[in-house]
């Protein structure tokens, strides 16, 4: 009876596995690592599709009649769909081997990309590839190859709330441009239920200290990790410092979900964010008065930028519509356009005085672009950071050791760059 | 093997024509097994969907899994063109016998987990049968309403009940004000990744790990193995109690109303006090007891949606949220997939196990 079930069950599997090879067969002319090759198809008659990952309703209308506009020119259509979880959703795209052509690309996310071969390199097409800040640019260059052009950017700043700084007798003139001072006006600023500053439990925070000790996570070629070094324990030992003597807290401490949450509860003085905390404020906490003013300084000015670029899928075979269509995305006007509509800021240089001039509070974080550094890109940086991270909180009361903090991230960080190459 | 596929195939046909005119004649001696054949066929062709829909679905990408757990994927091109490099058990030694990340967060997931299972699977049965056994009350009135109340958690969706506790355990939420009503200072609940265990020893002093706690043992010092659940993991362990033990209750009741109502009445008026009752019964409660106890035991194992929800904070994380977040967060599928089956072999050790201490119930 066992040998008669076989046969049958024998057939299933079989067919089950042609099946499944089948569906993974159509893809079998697939080369890793090479995305260079760019520039095939047709720039008319075309059908494209774009992944993003948007902030909300306004971004994707914004990006859609963008889109369209483009696409009628020339006789094409764009299908944008909004992601739920873009690392997830374009991941998935990638692995069925069909995905769209014109995808978000996070600067920490690049190399992975890259490495999986999932990018093309049009970065030369670009007419205005000189126009975007270098250190953007950088950030989606691999092995001497501009590989996609970043669609906007942001860099930190540190966001006051007017009220309850006039509250504290403080002045303009008491923006604080040095460590020294941010310690003073945090220590005076805490009162009560108001702790002076309020940042993220995260190395994207933390980072901008240690970069301002003069410190960084790799070396300038991204060959070795330098995270153990006295620069950075120094940056981790003032935010130590300010843990402790309770000036400087984390959200979760004042139940708040991040920086910006803080700010608009009244809650904190100071944050540090980036300048999507303009919209993100705006509807929730209409009331909140706040400056945006650059960083104090440390050993050094510095701050981080967090950038997103137009990645064009390998695998399109729309190449020539898909970069046509981003040069249209990233050209000056469009991208000042874009920042009206949701507020990011423009990637090229050339609109940054127009940018200035429309949105003047906003000057410190375009002014941080001239000295900020990019995120860590690596594959499987992500678990290294999260390990990282969790031991932040600890920093207040103790239970976390500087010096044993940037050891592990050290340790960690070399593991998962070896791993990589 | 395709050859003898094909035969067996090839001799179906003939076997219907014959059977099909074995019924229009008389039958010969030879119908009946013509007919057990044609009969045989039938009920795999019955049965065909279903197993198709098994092999797709359960079997297929199983075993596409474990050939994945076996390879260095990023999850950026297609496993079969050569996106995925074949490095056979490297990722089950970088997760059990390599000193780094990924065992260090492998073995805080596991120790996690113990301490959930041990704590959430005695809690939930024997609130079970606790509920149960009072439902099955004949004079407890309102009954219907009761066991709508308590089986409502099981039936909510679990991100629905994991955003409401999370409202209620927030540093400023619902369980804190009362807390502070009383006097106590509660702890910011959800983000508190301080082990109850530790937090025990310090009420008796013990502020510091002795000395003997500091060897390392899967990338974990002594003193953290035995840190018992996080403050986090706690507010979980609640939450996971109350939304599944009105299942168990259900199965829990069916179980008792099973139970001969005579024998019950019957030591009643023998005097017999409800306790000595109840511990009449728990014994014929044994079939319903092993199911909730192994079922409890899988079902903890894989816990997923609510440590989803509560972030990723290594004071909570799971083998299987441990393995999402390996796959999709850190681009490593291989070692995604292998934690999965490490998991998948823990759970079938474990269930012997348990099936082996508090035996079957019947003779195997």
């Amino acid at each position: 009876m066992i040998r008669r079930t076989r046969a049958p069950l024998a057939l299933v599997a079989g067919v089950g596995l042609m099946l499944a090879a089948a569906c993974g067969g159509g893809d079998s002319g697939f080369d890793s690592g090479s995305g260079s090759n760019t520039g095939g198809g047709a720039t008319s008659g075309v059908k494209l599709t774009m992944l993003i990952g948007s902030s909300g309703d306004a971004e994707t209308k914004a990006v859609t009649s963008a889109s369209t506009a483009w696409a009628q020119k020339g006789g094409n259509t764009v299908t944008v769909t909004p992601a739920k979880d873009l690392v997830q959703e374009l991941t998935q795209a990638l692995s069925g081997g069909s995905p769209p052509d014109i995808f978000y690309v996070d600067a920490s996310k690049f190399a992975g990309l890259v490495k999986g071969g999932a990018l093309a390199a049009y970065g030369d097409q670009l007419p205005n590839k000189d126009d975007f800040y270098p250190n953007l640019l950088e950030s989606f260059t691999s092995d001497g190859k501009v590989y996609c052009a970043p669609k906007d950017f942001s860099t930190l700043a540190l966001e006051i709330n007017t009220d309850l700084w006039k509250k504290a007798g403080l002045t303009e003139a008491d923006y604080p441009q040095t460590w020294d001072q941010l310690e003073t006006v945090a220590k005076k600023l805490t009162t009560g239920g108001v702790t002076g500053l309020v940042m993220s439990d995260t190395l994207d925070r933390v980072n901008v200290f240690m970069r301002q000790a003069g410190g960084s996570l790799l070396n300038s070629d991204n060959t070795a990790f330098t995270a153990d070094s006295p620069e950075n324990l120094a940056g981790l030992q003032y935010v130590q410092k300010l843990a402790k003597e309770g000036a400087l807290k984390w959200p979760k401490q004042v139940d708040a979900g991040w920086g910006g949450e803080a700010l608009g509860k009244n809650k904190a003085a100071m944050t540090i964010e980036g300048n999507w905390i303009v919209g993100g404020v705006k509807n929730d906490y209409p009331n909140l008065k706040y400056t945006v003013v650059p960083l104090p300084k440390g050993a050094q000015q510095a701050t981080l930028s967090f950038t997103n670029c137009w990645g064009v899928a390998a695998k399109s075979k729309n190449q020539a519509a898909a970069v046509d269509l981003v040069k249209y995305l990233t050209s000056t006007d469009q991208q000042l356009a874009f920042s009206k509509a949701f507020g990011v800021m423009p990637s090229v240089k050339s609109a940054a005085a127009q940018f200035a001039q429309q949105f003047p509070a906003q000057k410190a974080f375009v002014d941080g672009a001239a000295y900020a550094a990019g995120p860590t890109s690596l594959p499987g940086f992500d678990q290294v950071q999260k390990d990282f991270d969790a031991k932040i909180i600890g920093l207040s009361d103790g239970s976390s050791d500087p010096k044993a903090m940037l050891v592990a991230l050290q340790k960690n960080g070399t593991a998962a760059l070896k791993a990589a190459n | 093997m395709t050859s003898s596929v094909g035969s067996t195939t090839g001799a179906a046909p003939t076997a219907v024509a014959g059977t099909a005119r074995a019924t229009a004649a008389p039958p010969p001696r030879s119908g009946r097994s013509a007919l057990r054949r044609q009969e045989r066929w039938a009920g795999w062709l019955f049965v065909l969907p279903a197993l198709a829909i098994l092999l797709i679905f359960l079997i297929v990408p199983i075993g596409f899994a474990f050939y994945i757990s076996l390879t260095r994927w990023d999850g950026l091109s297609s496993p079969f063109g050569g996106g995925a490099k074949f490095v056979g058990l490297d990722n089950y030694k970088n997760l059990i016998t390599v000193d780094n990340l990924t065992r260090q967060n492998f073995a805080t997931s596991i120790r996690n987990n113990v301490y959930f299972v041990l704590f959430v699977v005695p809690l939930q049965t024997g609130l079970a049968l606790g509920l149960a056994v009072l439902l099955n009350n004949k004079f407890l009135k309102g009954r219907s309403f009761f066991r709508t109340a308590f089986f409502f958690p099981s039936v909510t969706s679990s991100i629905a009940t994991t955003l409401v506790f999370l409202f209620l355990f927030s540093g400023g939420g619902a369980v804190n004000s009362l807390l502070n009503v009383v006097g106590i200072r509660g702890p910011n609940w959800t983000a508190d990744s301080r082990g109850v265990f530790h937090q025990v020893l310090r009420v008796f002093g013990v502020t510091s790990p002795p000395g003997w706690t500091q060897h390392q043992f899967f990338n974990l010092s002594w003193w953290d193995w035995l840190s018992g659940p996080s403050i986090a993991l706690t507010v979980i362990i609640i939450l996971v109690v109350w939304t599944t033990s009105g299942t168990f209750m259900l199965m829990f009741l069916a179980g008792l109303q099973n139970i001969n109502e005579e024998v019950l009445e019957a030591s009643e008026v023998d005097g017999a006090t409800s306790w000595q009752r109840f511990r009449m019964v728990t014994p014929m409660l044994r079939p319903t007891l092993i199911l909730v106890l192994t079922l409890g035991l899988i079902s903890t194992w894989q816990v997923f949606d609510q440590i989803y929800l509560t972030g990723n904070n290594p004071a909570t994380i799971t083998p299987a949220y441990l393995s999402y977040s390996q796959s999709f967060r850190n681009s490593a599928f291989g070692i995604g997939a292998a934690i999965a089956f490490l998991l998948f072999g823990l759970i079938i050790v474990l269930a012997a196990l348990q099936r082996r201490l508090v035996g079957s119930g019947e003779d195997d």
